[in-house]
């Protein structure tokens, strides 16, 4: 870990605005995921700014009948909510079915979306990774990497990193708005599906923020009823991250929403893939699996998604 | 004490300690955390720095040039030592690998520096301001299978019996499969860590996480070119070893050349993404299993073929190691390659051999089983032997396989199971049954100890260790059975080098074997008793020593009276072929839809002489089915086969069983005594509860699904392609 100074602001915009004034600052809210990447020096900030205490961790009633949850809401607190757990339980599932105990108890809201991918060529300094060290080359797609559990679509020549996050598949399929406070103070909104960006050539670039934009708070849109589900697989049946991972809203007329975990460097939905649902998952997965391109030691997710939101619609 | 026949009947018969249950005795020190672990010896070396490694970034070559100024300079930094500054250091025993010195780069995260600072972050930050350029060696050939395709049928057999080909050539029942397991890790809990106080460069002590105190210190004698007599050796917890820390390791190394560079004593722990390729690891294999049987049962041929890696002068793993002695059979070929590979070095894990073995064997017998359309606890009934099938005028000592298989099933309830595959579900899961044998040697070493009668306590000293195994208990047990004691009047003290030289904890070996040297140091304690009070047929019994008209307590005993003995073991013993024997059941549950296995239940039955503790052998199979559990469904060091590292260096890729993986399990002990093994008639548990629990998974994975997978782990990429339609 690199020495880095440390400051606590008074408020969100101050956060925001000191942020895009130091040079390599990084916010800390939960510390669970920054914490580790600094110990490695994945992450090197020379400037750390403490975002907790700054409010910002009440779930509140909107005027549109949905909930606006503050950045610094804990995943503990954030699945146990009891309106989050009778009007999106989407939502509740897909954070219970991450991390444990302890973590989801100091993760964040916010922290949960800007969290880095777990690629262990990303992870370990002495690899390429365009990612951790954009023009180095991608140390997974080189010959013999390992790279079973990284992904199979949205993926690029530069990455085929996959995001990790549990929360952010069910926030893709609930349609959630990310709200920030700007550099120069102004509020914006980002919806979820805009707001993780595939790698291209630039993998180091991987959301809508703007140098020192601060997440303040996560919105849902009124609840969309039906029922959900959230089926995580994994070779382990805990403390593991997704191969895949689907969330499924299910109208009783047999329409609803598909998202995906663990296949993309994105949660990974489409509105033409959503409306294949009445006619099953393989429909389904032809749409939003379309112009996948797996590794040879990956292919399988494409299968391994298409027989879990089957055994999902058979359920459900 | 020299064991030189068959014990018939001794004190042990009467135990009124031994084979009783009993919690572990350092119990409370560690759920309080204060059983001084080898990073955490505050108490013994206040003043210890850090010491922080840096390892290589390559996975084998030459470093060019390494500069360490920045380093140097650094906040807080007392000292730095690279590679190249001193010629490589000479190697210890068994290591094969050289821990550090030198140029060349044998595999990846090899140690090449280190760095002693004031705090633990500061040493740390300092490490990554080494600069150090290499070059990189040819890249090599990683392909185990390739090497075992040019390699088979190369070389004397290990084992030949008969004709083998002409008895698969007659056989009317033959299966022919090759088998896979992966590369595994250790990964126990606490890393290799050592606090090392060489300050001035003379005498040195060595707090350290070691499985075997006197093969480390004499490693590190020859390390570093210094006397034993200089050096202290100390590891009395160790937070869980599976081989990995029966050999000096690059942690001592590195503290002590930073305490001497320093002139403080220097702690160090591997950092958790160095521990899997700067350590060692259990060799991924290769292996072609034929079987040949008559429409009886009986197998007329046995051939096991099978390759395994290690770097030049290794030893690699023998997944053969049981095939020459488990099962009867007419005629029978056994082959293990050893393959030269430049990475990370391979050694002993939990069950050398018999582990990865038993994976690939075990499921050979249950093809056979179905081939023949028998039952494959009948079927392995049927081909039990008594004598060692090579030399049949060798016996078994004490071997109750059948009874093991019997009681089993039995328990498990195996006779109402499904056997067509494929038949049981249970909503979205597939069921199934699995069975499988186990078998692991039952080797013994020699092993001393001294016993100590002060006050009415007594006191054991020996280098045993304790890795989380229950010595500390087992042994005070003992010694308390030989001298009519209380175990609460019994002093362990363990793990030192200033303690009689003992076996040491590997290959299931520890606990019979210092049983059996704290047996005979007890044992030389009650004759110089005896002769001090002129005492002829002395017996010792509830506290007290009573003989001829002598009866006092031991407490009495007012001059502190001290023995030490040892036990050797006689030739007699290689008359007869020794192990522990099992069978393990289990239920299997597999999604029909994503492939996703998960273990209901669990089984062992195991036939290991007498149990000493039945509380703390318990801990040690269970301990063994749940990594059985993780070598079936999830662990494998992912091999990137450009680059010969192994990619997937953390515990959050590297995945063993988590609470959630693990059902109930149960543990049957059959009430089995090896009078030829041990004075004790004891033998070792501790490896066999993992021999056979992953094929066990595979047979039961086979049975819910009809799917046969022959490369581990099960996960579902090997075969969701081959689940039912959707």
């Amino acid at each position: 870990m690199r020495a880095f100074s440390y400051e606590k602001p008074a408020d969100p915009a101050a956060a925001a605005a000191r942020a895009a004034e130091v040079e390599g600052a990084k916010f800390l809210a939960g510390g669970t995921n920054l914490l580790d990447l600094m110990k490695l020096e994945i992450e090197t900030p020379v400037h750390v700014i403490d975002v907790n205490g700054l409010g910002l961790d009440e779930i509140t009633e909107t005027e549109e009948g949905g909930l606006r949850i503050g950045t610094l809401v804990t995943n503990t607190a954030l699945s146990a909510d009891s309106r989050i757990r009778r009007d999106y339980p989407l939502l509740t599932r897909a954070i219970a079915a991450g991390a444990t105990g302890q973590l989801r108890n100091k993760a964040t809201t916010g922290g949960n979306l800007l969290q880095r991918t777990r690629c262990p060529y990303f992870y370990d300094t002495n690899m390429p990774c365009n990612k951790r060290k954009p023009g180095s080359g991608c140390g997974a797609l080189t010959e013999g990497a390992f790279s079973r559990q990284l992904g199979v679509i949205g993926t690029s020549d530069a990455c085929i990193a996959t995001h990790p996050s549990d929360m952010a598949v069910a926030m893709r399929a609930l349609d959630a708005v990310v709200e920030t406070v700007t550099p120069a103070g102004m509020t914006r909104e980002i919806p979820i599906e805009e707001f993780h960006l595939l790698p291209g050539d630039t993998p180091e670039q991987e959301t809508a923020l703007m140098p020192g934009e601060l997440i303040t708070h996560v919105r849902l849109p009124a609840p969309v009823g039906g029922t959900q589900e959230y089926h995580k697989v994994r070779d382990r049946a805990s403390y593991a991250f997704a191969l895949v991972s689907v969330a499924l809203v299910r109208q009783s007329d047999g329409s609803g929403r598909v998202a995906l975990g663990g296949v993309a460097p994105k949660p990974w939905r489409s509105d033409a893939a959503d409306k294949e649902l009445p006619n099953g998952a393989s429909a389904v997965m032809s749409v939003l699996l379309d112009g996948a391109r797996p590794t040879e030691e990956n292919a399988f997710k494409i299968t391994l998604a298409e027989r879990t939101l089957a055994a999902m619609l058979k359920e459900a | 004490m020299k064991f030189t026949q068959p014990v018939d009947s001794n004190l042990f018969d009467d135990a009124k300690v031994v084979g009783k249950p009993m919690q572990r005795i350092d119990g409370p020190l560690k759920v309080t955390g204060t059983a001084p672990y080898a990073y955490e010896r505050n108490d013994a070396a206040p003043d210890a720095l850090y010491g922080y490694p840096l390892g290589a970034a390559i996975g084998h070559g030459r470093i060019t040039r390494m500069d360490a100024e920045a380093a140097r300079s650094a906040p807080g930094v007392r000292a730095v030592v690279t590679t190249l500054e001193i010629d490589p250091l000479e190697k210890g025993i068994n290591n094969v690998a050289r821990l550090f010195g030198g140029a060349e780069v044998q595999h990846y995260h090899q140690a090449i520096a280190v760095v002693v600072a004031d705090t633990f972050e500061q040493a740390r930050a300092a490490s990554a301001l080494i600069e150090v350029d290499y070059e990189e060696g040819t890249p090599a050939d990683l392909d185990l299978d390739a090497a075992f395709e040019r390699m088979q049928g190369t070389g004397e057999p290990d084992t030949l019996v008969g004709d083998v080909e002409a008895a698969f050539r007659d056989a009317p029942h033959v299966i022919d499969q090759m088998y896979h397991t992966p590369a595994e890790s250790h990964t126990m809990m606490e890393p290799h860590a050592s606090t090392v106080d060489w300050s001035d460069g003379e005498d040195m002590t060595v707090w350290t996480s070691n499985q075997m105190i006197n093969v480390n210190l004499k490693s590190i004698a020859a390390t570093f070119g210094i006397d034993r007599e200089r050096i202290r050796v100390e590891s009395p917890y160790v937070g869980g070893g599976f081989g990995s820390k029966l050999w000096l390791r690059a942690d001592a190394v590195l503290a002590a050349l930073g305490s001497r560079a320093a002139g403080v004593p220097v702690k160090l722990a591997l950092p958790r993404p160095m521990v899997m390729n700067n350590t060692t690891h259990r060799s991924a294999t290769v292996q072609r299993i034929r079987l040949a049987a008559r429409a009886d049962g009986h197998l007329t041929g046995i051939w096991h073929e099978a390759a395994a890696y290690c770097l030049p002068g290794g030893r690699g793993e023998n997944p053969t190691a049981q095939t020459p002695i488990f099962y009867a059979g007419d005629t029978r070929r056994v082959k293990n390659h050893v393959v030269d590979m430049p990475l990370p070095e391979t050694a002993d894990m939990r069950a050398p051999g018999e582990a990865s073995g038993l994976m690939a064997l075990e499921i050979a017998m249950d093809e056979m089983a179905e081939a023949l359309d028998m039952d494959p606890v009948q079927f392995r009934i049927i081909n039990d032997t008594q004598v060692d099938p090579a030399n049949p005028d060798i016996p078994f000592s004490d071997r109750h396989f059948v009874e093991c298989l019997e009681r089993g099933a039995e328990a498990f309830g195996w006779s109402k199971r499904n056997t067509t595959p494929g038949e049981q579900r249970d909503g979205d899961w597939l069921i199934g049954h699995g069975v499988a044998g186990a078998y692991r040697g039952a080797l013994v070493l020699p092993s001393g100890a001294r016993a100590i009668l002060d006050g009415g306590k007594l006191i054991i000293e020996t280098d045993m260790t304790d890795i989380g195994t229950g010595s500390y208990t087992i042994l005070a047990q003992t010694a308390a059975e030989t001298m009519g004691m209380d175990v609460a009047d019994v002093e362990m003290r363990l793990a030192n080098s200033a303690f009689p030289a003992s076996s040491g904890s590997g290959g299931q070996f520890g606990a019979p074997s210092s049983a059996s040297g704290v047996y005979a140091a007890c044992m030389a304690l009650r004759d110089k008793i005896a002769g001090n009070l002129g005492i002829e047929d002395a017996s010792f019994n509830g506290g007290r020593v009573t003989g001829g008209d002598t009866d006092m307590a031991l407490s009495e005993i007012n001059e502190e009276v001290s023995t030490e003995d040892a036990i050797q073991w006689g030739d007699f013993q290689k008359d007869y072929a020794m192990g522990t024997f099992g069978a393990h059941f289990v239920e299997v549950g597999v999604h029909a839809y994503t492939g996703e296995t998960r273990v209901r239940r669990m089984l062992a039955v195991c036939d290991a002489g007498r149990i000493i503790n039945p509380i703390t052998a318990r801990s040690q199979v269970i301990g063994g089915m749940v990594m059985g559990v993780g070598a079936a469904l999830s662990e494998d060091m992912a091999l990137d086969r450009g680059r010969g590292f192994f990619a997937n260096h953390d515990m959050a890729n590297y995945e063993v069983a988590v609470h959630a993986d693990i059902p109930e399990q149960e543990v049957i002990f059959l009430d089995t005594l090896d009078g030829v093994a041990t004075p004790l008639k004891a033998k070792g548990v501790g490896e066999l509860g993992l021999c056979g629990v992953a094929a066990a998974i595979a047979n039961g994975l086979y049975n819910a699904t009809g799917i046969r997978v022959r490369d581990y782990p099960l996960t579902m990429d090997k075969f969701i392609d081959r689940l039912p339609a959707i």
